[in-house]
C-alpha cells in the first residue's frame, strides 16, 4: 500500500500526470515484450499475407509480375474445376468438424467414466494424431482399393458389397474425409476429456440426488459445462477441414478426375502448373472463406462467454 | 548464478566447438570460376533423374561408362518424381537456383514453361548438335538457342495389342476408327476385356487425345501453328475425335473393370497374359515387360490409333526427353557436364544406353542404329517411320498445353464428363497456360 502512493507520488512528480488518469492505468512497459513475437508475427505473417494480396492481382511468373486487376478471381469462380472444389470444401469442412465434434465428445466421456484399461485406451485413441499424415494418407488408399484391398476383403465376408471407396466420384471425398476423422478424433477427445474432468464433482452429484439419470445428467451437466471445449473443438477441427490439403492430396490427388479436389488441392495445381498469380489469388480466396465462416461462428458460440 | 571456474571453462570449450563446426560446414561445393582446364582435378556432378525405369537404368549406365572414361569425373544421380510433380519441382528449384548440376526433362512445349533463355545454359556451339536430327532441334530451342541433349530414343503413341488374341480371333490390325470398333465388339464377345484403361496413373488417360494428333494433322497440316495463335481449338473437328473416342469405349461397356484404380505396369502386364487386348499407350513402357512377363515380351505389338482415313494411317512420335544444365553450374562443372552431354549424344552412349535399357523407338543421334533383339512394339514401329508416315507429338510442335488435360481425360473415360463438355474445359484450361506464356492471340 505504502509502495501503491510512493509509486504515484514518484510519477506525478516527473510528469504533471493527473492523478485520476494514473489510478488503473496499465504501464505501457509490459508491452515491449510483445516486440520480438510480433517481430516473427510481421515477417513470416502479415508481411507475405500482404504482398499475396498484391501479387493476386498480377500474372506471376516468380520472374516479373504483370498487374491484370481482379482476372485472376474471374477466372478462379468461372472454372467448373475450381467451383467445385468450393462446395467440396465446404462440405469436407463441416462433414469431418461434425463427426469430430459428436464422436470426441462421445469418447472422452467413455475415457473418463471408471472403465478397464482406460489410460491404455486414452494412448490408443490419440496415437493417430501423431503419425504422419501422408503414410496414413498412403497407407489408406492401399487398404481402400475396391478390388484387393482389405476393408472391401473384410466387408465381404459379413457379406456386404463395400463401395469403390476412392475410385467412385460420389464417394471419393466422403472417404478421404472419413479417414480425415478417424486421424483427429484422438485430438477432439483430449480437449473434451480436459474440459469433463474440470466439471466439479458437486454438480454431478447433485444431480444424482435430484434423481438424474446417466443421459439427464449428461445433458444437463456435462454438455453446458464442457462448452468451452466444444467451441474450441469446433472452431480447430473447422479451420483445420476447410484448409486441409495432405490427406486429400496423398489419397486422391483430387480425382477421379475433379470430384474431390478441394480449394487447397486446386491451389496447389495452379501452382505446380505454374501459375503463380492464380495460385496466389486461390489463397486470397481460402482465407476469406475461412475467415468469412470462423469469425461469425465464434463470435456466436462465445456470445455468453464471460471473463471470470 | 555466478560464472564460476568449471562453468567458464564449458562455456569456452562450447564456442571453439561451434566455430570449428561452422568452418567445417560450407566450401564442400567450392570448385571456383574461371573455365581453366585442369581435365584431372575431381570434379562431381550431381544429376536429377526421374524414378522409373526408363530414366533410372540408362542413367546408372551411362555415368558409369563416363566414369570409366573420364576417371576423374563423378556423377551421383538423384531421383526425381515423375508428371506434374515433376514439372513442379523443376520450375521450383530452377526459380530459387537450388537445381542440381544436370538434369533430364521433357522437350517440347514442357520445356518452353521453364523460360530457358533465362535459367539454361545454351549449347548452341557444341559439336554434337548438327548430328542430332532436325526434327529434335526444335523441341530444344528457345530463342534461337539450343539447351538439351537428347537422352533415349524417340517412342510411338498409338495402341499395344495382344498379338496371340488378334491371331485367335483372326483380326487385322485396323486402319480406320470403325473397324477397331469391330474389332473390339468381337473381343468382347469372346469374353476379353477389349480396351485397358489405367486411371490409377493419371497420365495414361491422354493417350487417346494426344496419339489422335497424326490424324489430325492428316487433315490439317497447319493445325499445330493455328493452335498456337488461338484459331482451332480442341472442342471443334478434327481434334475433337479423340475425346468422343474415351466417351464411345466407356458407353460401349469396353473398358476393364478396374480401369479407375489400375496403374500402368499392372495393366501392361494385364495386356501381355492376355487378359485384356489393347491398351493406348506409348511403347515407352514396353521394357517394363522385361521384368514383369519375360516370357510375353514378344506377345505385345503395336499399331497407329486409327483415324477417319484409311490411307492417311500413321504414327504419332514422341521425341525423347533431354538432358539439361541450369545456369548455376559453372566453372569445372560446367565443363565436365558439357563433356557428359556430348557423351550422351554420341552413337558411344546410344549403345550404353540401349543396352541398359531397350529402346522404343528409333534414336535421333546420328550413327545410332536399334539393336536386333528390340520388343516386337518396337519394331512394329519402324515400317511406319520407313514410310514417313509420322508426325511428332502435338507438345512438340506448339508450346501450348494445358495442365488439366489428365484430369479432364479421366473424367471423359469414367463416363462423368461427355467428350464435348470435355474438350471444352481443356480449351479453357489451354488458355491459361497460353496467357501465362504471353503468347498473342489469346
Amino acid at each position: 500500500m505504502s509502495l501503491e502512493l510512493r509509486d504515484t507520488a514518484v510519477r506525478s512528480r516527473r510528469i504533471a500526470w493527473p492523478a485520476s488518469w494514473l489510478r488503473g492505468r496499465r504501464s505501457p512497459y509490459p508491452y515491449w515484450f510483445y516486440l520480438p513475437a510480433f517481430v516473427i508475427f510481421f515477417i513470416f505473417f502479415l508481411l507475405p499475407t500482404g504482398s499475396s494480396f498484391y501479387y493476386s492481382l498480377t500474372r506471376w511468373t516468380l520472374f516479373d509480375a504483370q498487374f491484370i486487376g481482379l482476372d485472376n478471381f474471374k477466372q478462379f469462380f468461372e472454372e467448373p474445376a475450381l467451383t467445385k472444389g468450393l462446395t467440396n470444401t465446404l462440405i469436407y469442412g463441416f462433414v469431418t468438424s461434425g463427426l469430430k465434434v459428436v464422436l470426441g465428445m462421445l469418447l472422452a466421456v467413455l475415457l473418463t467414466s471408471s472403465v478397464l484399461g482406460r489410460a491404455f485406451m486414452r494412448s490408443v485413441v490419440f496415437f493417430p494424431v501423431l503419425v504422419s499424415t501422408i503414410g496414413v494418407g498412403i497407407t489408406f488408399t492401399v487398404l481402400l482399393e475396391p478390388d484387393q484391398g482389405l476393408i472391401n476383403d473384410v466387408l465381404g465376408v459379413v457379406g456386404i458389397q463395400g463401395p469403390r471407396w476412392l475410385v467412385d466420384p460420389n464417394f471419393a471425398l466422403l472417404s478421404v474425409a472419413l479417414v480425415d476423422v478417424w486421424k483427429g478424433v484422438g485430438l477432439a477427445t483430449v480437449i473434451y476429456i480436459a474440459g469433463i474432468v474440470s466439471i466439479p464433482r458437486e454438480y454431478y452429484d447433485a444431480a444424482r440426488v435430484d434423481g438424474a439419470s446417466a443421459m439427464q445428467s449428461f445433458i444437463h451437466v456435462t454438455l453446458p459445462l464442457a462448452w468451452p471445449a466444444t467451441v474450441t473443438v469446433i472452431i480447430l477441427s473447422l479451420i483445420g477441414g476447410l484448409r486441409s490439403f495432405d490427406l486429400i492430396w496423398a489419397m486422391t490427388r483430387g480425382g477421379p478426375g475433379f470430384t474431390s479436389d478441394v480449394i487447397a488441392s486446386v491451389i496447389y495445381k495452379q501452382y505446380q502448373a505454374g501459375f503463380y498469380g492464380l495460385s496466389t489469388a486461390g489463397n486470397v480466396v481460402l482465407f476469406i472463406l475461412v475467415t468469412a465462416i470462423i469469425l461469425p461462428l465464434y463470435a456466436f458460440l462465445t456470445r455468453r462467454e464471460v471473463q471470470l | 548464478m555466478v560464472l564460476d571456474g568449471s562453468w567458464r571453462r564449458a562455456g569456452v570449450l562450447a564456442v571453439v566447438v561451434a566455430a570449428l563446426a561452422v568452418g567445417a560446414c560450407g566450401g564442400d561445393d567450392d570448385d571456383g570460376g574461371g573455365g581453366s582446364a585442369s581435365s584431372d582435378k575431381p570434379v562431381t556432378l550431381t544429376w536429377m533423374v526421374g524414378q522409373t525405369d526408363q530414366f533410372q537404368k540408362p542413367a546408372k549406365a551411362l555415368s558409369a561408362a563416363f566414369h570409366a572414361k573420364y576417371p576423374n569425373i563423378t556423377i551421383k544421380i538423384e531421383t526425381g518424381p515423375q508428371g506434374s510433380e515433376l514439372d513442379n519441382l523443376v520450375k521450383t528449384r530452377l526459380a530459387t537456383g537450388e537445381m542440381t548440376d544436370m538434369f533430364v526433362y521433357n522437350s517440347g512445349s514442357l520445356l518452353q514453361a521453364l523460360h530457358p533463355e533465362q535459367t539454361l545454359q545454351p549449347l548452341s556451339d557444341e559439336a554434337w548438335v548438327d548430328k542430332v536430327d532436325d526434327s529434335f532441334i526444335p523441341a530444344v530451342s528457345a530463342k534461337d538457342q539450343v539447351f538439351g541433349a537428347p537422352f533415349g530414343s524417340t517412342f510411338g503413341g498409338g495402341i499395344l495389342y495382344n498379338r496371340k488374341v488378334y491371331d485367335r480371333l483372326g483380326l487385322q490390325v485396323p486402319k480406320t476408327w470403325d473397324e477397331f470398333m469391330a474389332n473390339s465388339a468381337k473381343i468382347k464377345k469372346a469374353g476379353i476385356d477389349p480396351v485397358i484403361q489405367s486411371y490409377g496413373d493419371t497420365w495414361t488417360s491422354q493417350l487417346f487425345v494426344l496419339a489422335d494428333y497424326h490424324n489430325v494433322a492428316a487433315q490439317d497440316p497447319k493445325w499445330a501453328d493455328k493452335y498456337t495463335h488461338n484459331q482451332v481449338k480442341y472442342s471443334q473437328e478434327p481434334a475433337i475425335e479423340g475425346f468422343r473416342h474415351l466417351e464411345e469405349v466407356n458407353k460401349d461397356g469396353y473398358l476393364n473393370k478396374n480401369f479407375g484404380s489400375v496403374k500402368f505396369e499392372k495393366a501392361l502386364s494385364m495386356l501381355a497374359q492376355g487378359k485384356g487386348a489393347q491398351y493406348p499407350q506409348l511403347t515407352v513402357i514396353v521394357p517394363n515387360l522385361e521384368t514383369s512377363d519375360p516370357d510375353n515380351v514378344n506377345d505385345v505389338g503395336f499399331f497407329a490409333q486409327p483415324g477417319q482415313d484409311a490411307s492417311k494411317d500413321g504414327l504419332t512420335l514422341w521425341l525423347p526427353p533431354a538432358l539439361y544444365i541450369p545456369k548455376t553450374t559453372e566453372g569445372d562443372k560446367l565443363d565436365a557436364a558439357k563433356k557428359f552431354a556430348a557423351f550422351v549424344a554420341s552413337p558411344e552412349g546410344c549403345q550404353v544406353s540401349a543396352g541398359a535399357f531397350a529402346p522404343t523407338g528409333p534414336y535421333l543421334v546420328e550413327g545410332c542404329k536399334l539393336p536386333a533383339d528390340v520388343p516386337q512394339a518396337v519394331k512394329d514401329l519402324q515400317p511406319y517411320v520407313d514410310a514417313g508416315k509420322v508426325t511428332p507429338a502435338l507438345e512438340f510442335v506448339s508450346p501450348v498445353k494445358g495442365p488439366a488435360l489428365e484430369q479432364i481425360t479421366v473424367e471423359v473415360g469414367s463416363g462423368l464428363r461427355s467428350a464435348a463438355s470435355g474438350a471444352k474445359l481443356y480449351d479453357e484450361d489451354v488458355k491459361k497456360q497460353a496467357q501465362q506464356l504471353g503468347l498473342e492471340g489469346w
